[in-house]
């Protein structure tokens, strides 16, 4: 007997384990009947899954810590996985570019970007995210901060949905722009912009997508909760291997899925791409990653540096939004769910963000583990037990 | 006399807009503004700092409106607010009828209800033509599919109008699949043979 789960997601490349689970078999083999339902925004997709109109969604990795911290509605979500690391770009329009003369746009140091990015900018510099509570917003405002802190007000970041955002660059109201693939190579396909920064490059390990369900839905139906946290694993595996590349893209591609032709799916997949309308390319070794080094695990760490920047922002004491929003990521179910299937666990639910510059072995369930280098580009560290 | 409302509907279509216009009008002397989704719309809602906006649920530029719901600096008011479950009925109606209010924080319930019940009813209104329509539509694509795949079938196998729409009944059947389905998989399949 299959189990029914509807799940929400927007036509993104990273929405790729939610879409590759229910299309390479991966829901089916945990007997889940997987329904996957596209949402037109944000905002639209958390009032789905807030309302019971989807059990489970894809979600930006700070919407479920902004609605426990009280900001952006009052639905309170749990987060059961990391769907993924990074996968987002920063480009600046094309109007910006030709003042960045000097610049090489190698894609590889945010100080040089981002001092190119300052010195170009007229009396305004805007900058275009998809959502207000987004990585795309934090890592943006992080990397700035480090070169100019405070922000000068000349600096703003705004919302702009992401259909609109060539023609807002075209319109020149948004210079630049920080947004998920397949976003990024369409705009510079369209001739609209050109890519400047990858987030990975300001911090290697960021959560960006995450899988999100209404808080206590995953206590109260564990088997369900088990089969798709499992499901979803499994196939963000699939997808961290090369090989299967040219496949997910194919998936990805198909009208209900991105409607996109793979060429331009397969840019992020693969981590080369395409910077400039006249084609030129850039290999981004770890621009985007679902599944290695325990990518998937819902760090209470991460989620705590999310919550301390929100509260910086938003007028709120960094130590109690750290601590609730620790609690949002549930590593916990995780072990308790993907423990028994085979996945190899770190020992800690929390890390100091930022510490390691090289691969390194870490105590783990099965002895395995090499976590990535997850540095901030400024070095700085993040202690979950000392924010702020 | 309390002070008029200042509401702002987010439409890009003509005959929709003036709907919900009407609606509005109805359901008070109101001052309403309708604008087209549209860049820079944010800012040009924070502008007018209006008490309600009225926006399809569906529209993606929601998302740039949602940063208006919050206090731009510390300890000024958010622009707007969510209707959210502080009224289970009134948040369900609005659910179904595809459409979300952003509301100013603090304006009196017996104001705004009113103004929302109607405008509510006219997206309902709206919400159940266009899914007629869609239906409409949907009904007379099928109706072609299975003409196609009928004369398909009489071309391919010398057979008479009713014999070949027996045929796909009955294979329709056999399968449990819709009649529908089984024309537009012979349709496909013929083009891939041409």
């Amino acid at each position: 007997m299959m189990l029914p789960l509807r799940l929400g997601f927007l036509p993104l490349v990273d929405a790729a384990p939610l879409i590759v689970a229910k299309a390479m078999g991966f829901a089916e083999e945990e007997g889940l009947a997987l329904d996957l339902i596209a949402a037109p925004g944000w905002s639209a997709l958390r009032d789905h899954l807030a309302q019971g109109a989807v059990t489970a969604a894809q979600m930006l990795a700070p919407v479920p810590v902004a609605q426990t911290l009280g900001l952006g509605g009052t639905a309170r979500f749990d987060v059961l996985s990391v769907l993924n690391l990074n996968g987002n770009a920063i480009g600046v329009s094309m109007a910006l570019a030709a003042r960045m003369q000097g610049h090489d746009f190698a894609l590889t140091d945010p100080w040089a970007a981002g001092r190119a990015l300052l010195a170009a900018r007229s009396d305004r510099l805007r900058i275009g995210v998809p959502f207000t509570f987004s990585m795309h917003a934090e890592l943006v405002r992080y990397w700035l901060e480090c070169l100019a802190d405070p922000l000068p007000p000349s600096v703003e970041i705004v919302t702009v949905p992401p259909a609109l955002m060539p023609e807002a660059l075209a319109l020149g109201e948004v210079d630049a722009f920080c947004v998920g693939e397949p976003r990024g190579s369409v705009a510079v396909d369209r001739g609209a912009g050109v890519l400047l920064l990858p987030t990975s490059a300001i911090w290697a390990a960021a959560p960006e997508k995450v899988l999100a369900a209404r808080k206590g839905w995953a206590e109260a139906e564990p088997d369900a909760a088990g089969r798709l946290i499992r499901a979803i694993w499994r196939a963000g595996h699939w997808l961290d291997q090369g090989q299967n590349l040219s496949v997910a893209s194919e998936i990805l591609s198909k009208p209900a899925h991105l409607d996109l032709a793979p060429e331009i799916i397969e840019r992020s997949l693969s981590g080369r791409l395409v910077i400039s309308a006249d084609g030129q390319e850039r290999t981004l070794p770890g621009f985007l990653r679902f599944h290695d080094g325990a990518a998937g695990f819902p760090w209470r760490s991460q989620a705590a540096w999310i919550g301390t920047r929100l509260a910086a922002r938003h007028g709120l004491d960094p130590a109690t939004a750290g601590r609730l929003a620790g609690a949002v990521f549930r590593s916990d179910l995780y072990r308790l769910h993907l423990g028994p299937a085979g996945a190899d666990m770190p020992a800690a639910s929390a890390k100091v963000e930022g510490s390691l510059a090289l691969p390194t072995p870490v105590a783990s369930s099965r002895g395995k583990l090499i976590l990535p280098p997850d540095r901030f580009f400024d070095a700085r560290i993040f202690d979950p037990d000392l924010p702020g | 006399m309390t002070k008029r409302l200042s509401i702002i509907v987010v439409e890009n279509e003509p005959g929709r807009a003036r709907t919900i216009v009407d609606g509005l009008r109805e359901a008070g002397d109101h001052d309403v503004l309708v604008i087209a989704d549209e860049i820079g719309l944010a800012r040009r809602i924070a502008e007018r700092n209006p008490d309600l906006v009225l926006i399809d649920a569906g529209n993606p530029s929601r998302d740039a409106i949602e940063e208006l719901t919050l206090a731009s600096a510390p300890l000024q008011r958010p622009v707007a607010m969510f209707v959210d479950e502080s009224d289970g009925a009134l948040t369900r109606t609005a659910i179904e009828a595809g459409v979300s209010a952003y509301v100013v924080a603090g304006l009196a319930s017996n104001r705004i209800r009113p103004v929302l019940d109607a405008a509510f009813a006219r997206f309902h209104m709206m919400q159940k033509m266009r899914a007629e329509l869609a239906e409409t539509r949907r009904a007379l694509d099928e109706r072609k599919m299975i003409d196609r795949a009928k004369s398909i079938l009489m071309r391919a196998k010398g057979i008479g109008e009713d014999e070949a729409y027996a045929l796909m009944r009955k294979a329709a059947m056999d399968q449990s699949r819709k009649l529908a389905d089984v024309a537009q998989a012979l349709v496909t399949a013929a083009e891939l043979l041409k």
